[in-house]
């Protein structure tokens, strides 16, 4: 039988490498036979790669100034990290006293700029760096879909571009203070979520929301999502279920659009030992409010998935706070 | 260039249609459709042979789809044998990254590299056969493996063609004209738009309620003068159908392995007996009179060299 093979550190190939690249750090960095040929062979051979990458201490450097990272994953395409990475903006910027920063790897896709309503805004630079486009005052976003001519322009960009994108979103931003920076990420586990990984490596990140929906063709991608950040050495703060039921207008009857043939997120997280952190429920009103680029949780407050999404919210910070205690603790 | 022929021109040779399924946006239904076009297009001529890729190298779910769990891959001395979904008949071939991983809930954590060498891999290793249609089921976005199935796919450029799917909200639709400016800039022609989840039917009360909003696949299609092929809603049954529910339990896989074909049968006859099925009908019927008008005339051969970033 025919299996896949899987090099030992992720993390240590970069991202223009051949395709069997031992890893920079590795012994064998430049002296395979894979190296012949690559452009960094000569580099990764004198050892010099041994050492850290060039933009990492820039990144800390800016990185120093943000008290919490969360990237919001998912396997799936469209179960909702963008939507659910939005209101999470949205309701820690609720409290003024709260800097928030929003950063969208989905370099092909960016979503976030047309669900915080600021879609037509561009980004500028200053002496200090890129300055972040403001939906308010405590609330500063970076998108790619900010630096396009237009909207309908496709970025076919292969990975080392994107991966030269993120590292520039990470130390080239002028985010200033903030207390959470959130990252919405692409669905599946390759260049984007690699590079935002290894770019924080020394910054910490301090967890992942991992968000699916409950069918079984999600959760079997979220599986691999959960394995991956466990590859890379990252925490999963938590699991939501998103579009969890449908409440019909008309005859307020519940029925399941995406049915939990396998038991759905709670199950799952039970067997992949993670928090299970809650359910959202379908709401058109939710799309809408995204395509309108407004805050559901403001022009909504009272519908069930409002207080869902406070009640993953809460959750989630309560989480954080237990993490930031034990690390208190026993550092 | 039949002197220097490559071995994906050579392996792609016995194929007549090859059908990109491809949509920006993630979750809008690309791997389902991709399945219903696989099942349909099989089920369009008793002798229709159907091979089905997937490209989706680091989230697959043709497999479960299709019910093919835990099912692998064997080498032959002529190449990677196919997963037939239909048994001894052979005619509804699949081939994913899910048939190579040692454990399903394994991740693929690989770059762009090694993500182009296993999509070569599949075009040049896979021994298909004769088939009539070749469907490829993407992952969202404009990247590596829309980039390399381009590149390694040029010489037979003039078989391409794309479908592309979306739901109807504005999120959505933004991403879909991204990977219609994509189809564009490589010269890969459109057979059509599919919106999905358009509209769901409330089981208890008959309501129609619009779930993710509905016509904004109808409005784009319009715009841009591309076929709207079809509109498809929300279906329940058919979450439920390629979530594979009653074959979750390997214990079947491994029965179905040494018995051959009944399930997959079943799979089609089931598949048939969706709503779904019968609006996808005149889907596919516009899928194959649009390959029919594309394949009489000459295309120009100019999209053999269309320029893409590397
Ligand atoms: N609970 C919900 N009820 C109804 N619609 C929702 C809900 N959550 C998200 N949506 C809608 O579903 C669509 C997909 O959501 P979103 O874009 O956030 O997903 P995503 O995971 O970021 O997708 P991608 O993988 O493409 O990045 C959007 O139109 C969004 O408005
Ligand atoms: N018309 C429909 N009605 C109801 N559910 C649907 C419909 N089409 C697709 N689905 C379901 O929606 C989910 C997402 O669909 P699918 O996996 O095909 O999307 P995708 O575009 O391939 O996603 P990804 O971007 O992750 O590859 C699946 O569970 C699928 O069964
Ligand atoms: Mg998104
Ligand atoms: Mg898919
Ligand atoms: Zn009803």
């Amino acid at each position: 039988m025919i299996a896949v093979q899987h090099a030992v550190d992720p993390l240590s190939v970069p991202s223009d490498a051949p395709e069997h690249c031992p890893g920079t750090e590795s012994e064998l960095a430049g002296k395979t036979d894979a190296c012949a040929g690559c452009a960094n062979q000569d580099i990764c051979a004198s050892g010099e790669t041994k050492g850290p990458d060039p933009a990492l201490p820039l990144v800390r450097e800016r990185m120093s100034s943000v008290k919490r990272k969360i990237l919001v994953l998912s396997g799936k395409g469209g179960v909702g990290k963008s939507t659910f990475t939005a209101q999470l903006g949205w309701a820690f910027s609720a409290d003024d006293s709260v800097q928030t920063g929003i950063m969208d790897v989905d370099i092909c896709g960016p979503s976030i700029p047309t669900i915080l309503g600021i879609a037509s805004e561009q980004v500028h630079a200053s002496s200090s760096g890129w300055s972040p486009v403001y939906v308010q005052d405590n609330l500063g976003v970076m998108s790619v879909g900010f630096m396009l001519p237009s909207s309908k322009d496709a970025i076919m960009w292969r990975g080392p571009k994107k991966n030269g994108l993120i590292s520039q979103f990470l130390k080239d931003v002028d985010w200033g203070d903030l207390d959470y920076l959130l990252v919405d990420t692409p669905p599946g586990t390759s260049d984007e979520h690699l590079s935002i990984v290894q770019y924080l490596k020394e910054s910490d990140i301090d967890g992942a929301v991992v968000i699916t929906t409950p069918q079984e063709v999600a959760l079997q991608d979220v599986r691999r999502e959960i394995d991956f950040c466990r590859k890379v050495g990252i925490r999963v703060l938590g699991v939501v279920e998103n579009m969890s039921g449908f409440v019909c207008p008309s005859c307020k009857t519940e029925s399941q659009i995406f049915k939990p043939s396998t038991g759905g997120a709670k199950r799952m997280a039970v067997e992949m030992k993670v928090d299970y952190l809650g359910a959202v429920p379908l709401d058109p009103r939710i799309g809408k409010s995204a395509d309108y680029g407004v805050s559901f949780l403001d022009e909504y407050p009272d519908s069930p998935a409002s207080i869902a999404y406070m009640d993953i919210i809460d959750s989630t910070q309560f989480t954080l706070a237990l993490c930031f205690i034990a690390l208190i603790l026993c550092p | 260039m039949a002197a220097d022929e490559t071995p994906v021109a050579k392996r792609l040779k016995s194929i007549k249609h090859i059908i990109i399924v491809c949509s920006g946006k993630g979750g809008v239904g690309k791997s389902s459709v991709s399945a219903q076009l696989a099942l349909s297009l099989y089920a369009s001529s008793p002798t229709a042979r159907v091979g089905i890729l997937d490209v989706d190298l680091t989230g697959p779910s043709i497999p479960r789809m299709l019910g093919l769990d835990g099912r692998g891959v064997l080498q032959s001395s002529e190449g990677w044998v196919p997963v037939y979904a239909d048994g001894s008949e052979a005619r509804l071939g699949c081939m994913s990254v899910g048939f190579l991983l040692k454990r399903k809930e394994d991740s693929v954590v690989w770059r762009g590299p090694k993500k182009n060498a296993m999509i070569r891999q599949f075009l040049s290793d896979v021994r298909w056969g004769e088939l009539d249609y070749l469907v490829i089921d993407t992952p969202p976005g404009t990247s590596d493996e829309h980039l390399s199935l381009l590149e390694h796919m040029a010489p037979v450029h003039s078989r391409l063609s794309a479908v592309i799917v979306t739901t109807p909200q504005a999120v959505a639709l933004m991403d879909a004209m991204k990977c219609l400016s994509f189809t564009r800039t490589v010269n890969l022609p459109v057979l059509g738009l599919i919106e999905n989840m358009s509209g769901y039917v409330c089981p208890c009360c008959g309501e129609v309620s619009n779930v993710f909003s509905t016509g904004g696949g109808r409005e784009m299609a319009r715009q841009e003068e591309l076929t709207l092929l079809g509109s498809l809603p929300v279906d329940t049954e058919l979450v439920t159908l390629l979530d594979a529910a009653e074959s979750a339990d390997s214990e079947q896989a491994a029965d179905e392995l040494s018995h051959g074909t009944e399930r997959t049968f079943q799979l089609i006859d089931q598949y048939q007996r969706t709503s779904s099925s019968k609006l996808f009908k005149p889907i596919v019927e516009g899928v194959i009179s649009a390959l029919a008008v594309s394949s009489g005339t000459p295309q120009a051969s100019s999209a053999e060299d269309a320029k893409i970033e590397s």
